[in-house]
């Protein structure tokens, strides 16, 4: 028989469930859980300047690591400013557990000070969340919070703690088990015998890797049946890194920035293999016309995905790594001499246009000097907007967990508290964030907790002085009317970095870009690396809003 | 980024549905259950909840229109984790008829 208080209790099943490190920040109503925290010798604390910051700190850990990662907030504005880092993390699903601080249970709902309901707010943004009004609840939510957000398909979940529980001493005679991700679902034999017959029998098909396929760490097996069946390769935003990009059956990223092949490619499909995707309208366009000559196999581990945009001939609800281990050995080795010729036919005449792709000072000569000075043991993080597109489309990403990006929400702001995170749960690699002058700014305070903790996290700032995308989208399809898209002041990034501590190079004043920086991503510790690119440089090809995936401008 | 097209928002039908489902009975799962039906703005037009008797559980009784999306609606409950049990009825379930004396 053990006393001890709610928030001792919290921490001692947050060290039993294998936490390390926690980003957050304190106040008032989660300071017992912070005082109980002060006390443990297992977890790491990383202190950020903004809420948000610490919910991307917790995401760019669970996105490298693979594991539900941990952020803490206090109540009312600190739980408030946690709800952007939620949300993305649910559309992107991301296994994440907040836990707020709230006002004691007999202030609740008196409007007391920094009381908000985070409850009631983070409903639609987590797969679940809990008000605990015990601490005897907390033996139960604690792992319950922890097995809901890695099964199945993964994602956040929120646990608020008013702090009146926190403090409440209660006697434990043995503490539970770590919580484990639920079994998979049990194989649909039949629907993959079906899928088997149907992608040896495609004369035409085409391979479409999601976010699931890294998620579930499939990548192997979809390679794999990649290259038995031979079969054609597309990725989604959150699939990159599934199959290497120079892959010779990868097709690259499909969709709203694809290269025109890609998309090209689809059209002529008989047959759609789509795993862990979930035919987002950024990747397919105008669904009706998406892929208009092919069936569907559609492997998904949320079952509310299947037959919700497409309507599939075999849907199978599963784990996509064991649904792949049960379908490989029943697909034929396959050539398919004909439809590869074709696929290449259409790549060569429809190549990915790279304009100077060799000029560092040019954005995808920059993104390529960046990849050249790497290997493929680092992480790429971006924030959002056009240096996203560029860098999702030049970038060689060849490992799953290589590549972190806002896909779903596309919350610019993402990248460096992400990059943070990133080198906190892998410190032996080097982490470059790809950001823009309008994202960065978005999240700039978190450059303090990075020159405290010293990672290893260069952060390259392709800087337009606009919202390059809005710019984009106003020059292309308003009329060219420019509106509230360039910034009429330029901060001076590399005194902002000094002030914060850290290191910083101008790309623009050295005489040999690519050789500063070589040395600048070379060098240990926090580095920001400042490019001006050109303003007048838009993201091609593109899909028009609503339009069909074959209605590309431009590249 | 870029607005939203999609196609427009289908009307509701006008074919009703009963919907039953079977739910842990504690704090905060109506408030998920309704949030589910408002965030996808599908209308719910009728709902009912009460405890079963001697148990740990309660069941909601939910009227809706059918259309298109009433499927990825019951797959979205089923995801729900406080929500055990969805059964689809005809509208000529009795459980809204015998309460309509009650709405007059």
């Amino acid at each position: 028989m053990k006393q001890m208080t709610g928030a001792q209790l919290i921490v001692r099943l947050l060290e039993r469930q294998g936490v390390r490190t926690i980003a957050g920040i304190p106040g008032g109503a989660i300071l017992p859980l912070y005082d109980a925290l002060s006390g443990s010798d297992v977890i790491r604390h990383v202190l950020a300047r903004h809420e948000q910051g610490a919910g991307f700190m917790a995401q760019g850990m669970a996105r490298v690591s693979g594991r539900p990662e941990v952020c803490f907030a206090s109540s009312g504005p600190g739980a408030t400013n946690l709800v952007t880092a939620i949300a993305d993390a649910m559309l992107d699903s991301i296994p994440m557990v907040a836990i707020t601080g709230q006002v004691p249970l007999p202030m609740i709902g008196t409007d007391a000070f920094q009381e908000v309901d985070i409850y009631g707010i983070t409903v639609p943004i987590t797969k679940h969340n809990f008000l605990v009004r015990s601490a005897t609840e907390l033996l139960e939510v604690i792992p319950e919070a922890f097995r809901l957000a890695m099964s199945g398909r993964p994602g956040p979940v929120l646990v608020d703690v008013p702090k009146d529980v926190q403090n409440q001493l209660i006697e434990i005679e043995t503490l539970p088990e770590p919580a484990e991700p639920d079994p998979a679902p049990v194989l649909d034999l039949a629907a993959i015998e079906r899928a088997a017959e149907m992608i040896n029998a495609a004369e035409r098909p085409v391979l479409y890797l999601g976010g699931g396929v890294i998620h579930s760490g499939a990548s192997q097996q979809a390679v794999t049946l990649a290259e038995q069946a031979s079969l054609p390769t597309t990725m989604t935003l959150m699939g990159l890194g599934a199959l290497p990009l120079d892959h010779p059956l990868s097709i690259g990223m499909l969709g709203m920035h694809a290269a025109r092949y890609t998309n090209f490619v689809l059209e002529e499909a008989d047959l759609l293999i789509c795993v862990g995707a979930r035919f987002d309208d950024r990747a397919i366009g105008k669904a009706a016309q998406f892929c208009p000559n092919a069936n569907i196999i559609h492997i998904d581990v949320d079952p509310s995905e299947l037959h919700k945009i497409k309507t599939a001939h075999v849907a199978i609800n599963g784990d996509v790594a064991k649904v792949l281990d049960a379908l490989l050995p029943q697909v034929k080795v396959k050539l398919r001499d004909a439809w590869l010729a074709q696929v290449d036919g259409l790549r060569n005449r429809y190549p990915m246009e790279m304009p100077a792709r060799d000029d560092p000072r040019s954005h995808y000569g920059l993104i390529h000097a960046v990849a050249s000075a790497l290997d493929d043991e680092a992480i790429i993080t971006t924030d959002v907007g056009q240096h996203q597109m560029w860098v999702a489309q030049a970038y060689p990403f060849r490992r799953p967990r290589q590549w972190l990006t806002s896909g779903g929400l596309g919350t610019m702001g993402f990248g460096m508290p992400a990059a943070v995170g990133a080198a906190l749960a892998a410190p032996e690699r080097t982490v470059v964030c790809f950001s823009g002058d309008g994202s960065l700014l978005m999240n700039i305070q978190e450059l303090a907790t990075l020159a405290e903790e010293g990672l290893n996290v260069k952060i390259v700032l392709m800087n337009n002085n606009s919202l390059g995308l809005v710019y984009q989208q106003q020059n292309l399809f308003y009329g060219k009317r420019v509106f509230a898209s360039k910034y009429r002041g330029a901060p001076n990034f590399l005194r902002i970095a000094e002030g914060f501590g850290i290191a910083a190079v101008d790309l623009d004043a050295a005489a040999n870009p690519a050789e500063t920086l070589a040395q600048a991503l070379s060098a240990p510790g926090p580095c920001l690396i400042h490019a001006s690119i050109d303003r007048e440089q838009f993201v091609f090809p593109m899909v028009p809003p609503g339009a069909a995936n074959t209605e590309m401008i431009g590249g | 980024m870029i607005e939203q097209v999609a196609e427009p928002l289908e009307q509701a039908g006008i074919t009703k549905v009963v919907l039953e489902l079977d739910v842990n009975n504690h704090p905060g799962v109506m408030s998920h259950i309704c949030n589910l039906f408002a965030r996808r703005a599908f209308n719910v037009e009728g709902i009912l909840c009460m405890p079963t008797p001697n148990t740990d559980r309660s069941r909601i009784w939910l009227l809706v229109f059918e259309d298109r999306r009433l499927e990825q609606m019951i797959l979205q409950l089923e995801k729900l984790v406080d929500v055990l049990a969805v059964r689809r009825h005809g509208a000529e379930h009795e459980v809204f008829v015998r309460l309509e004396q009650f709405f007059h």
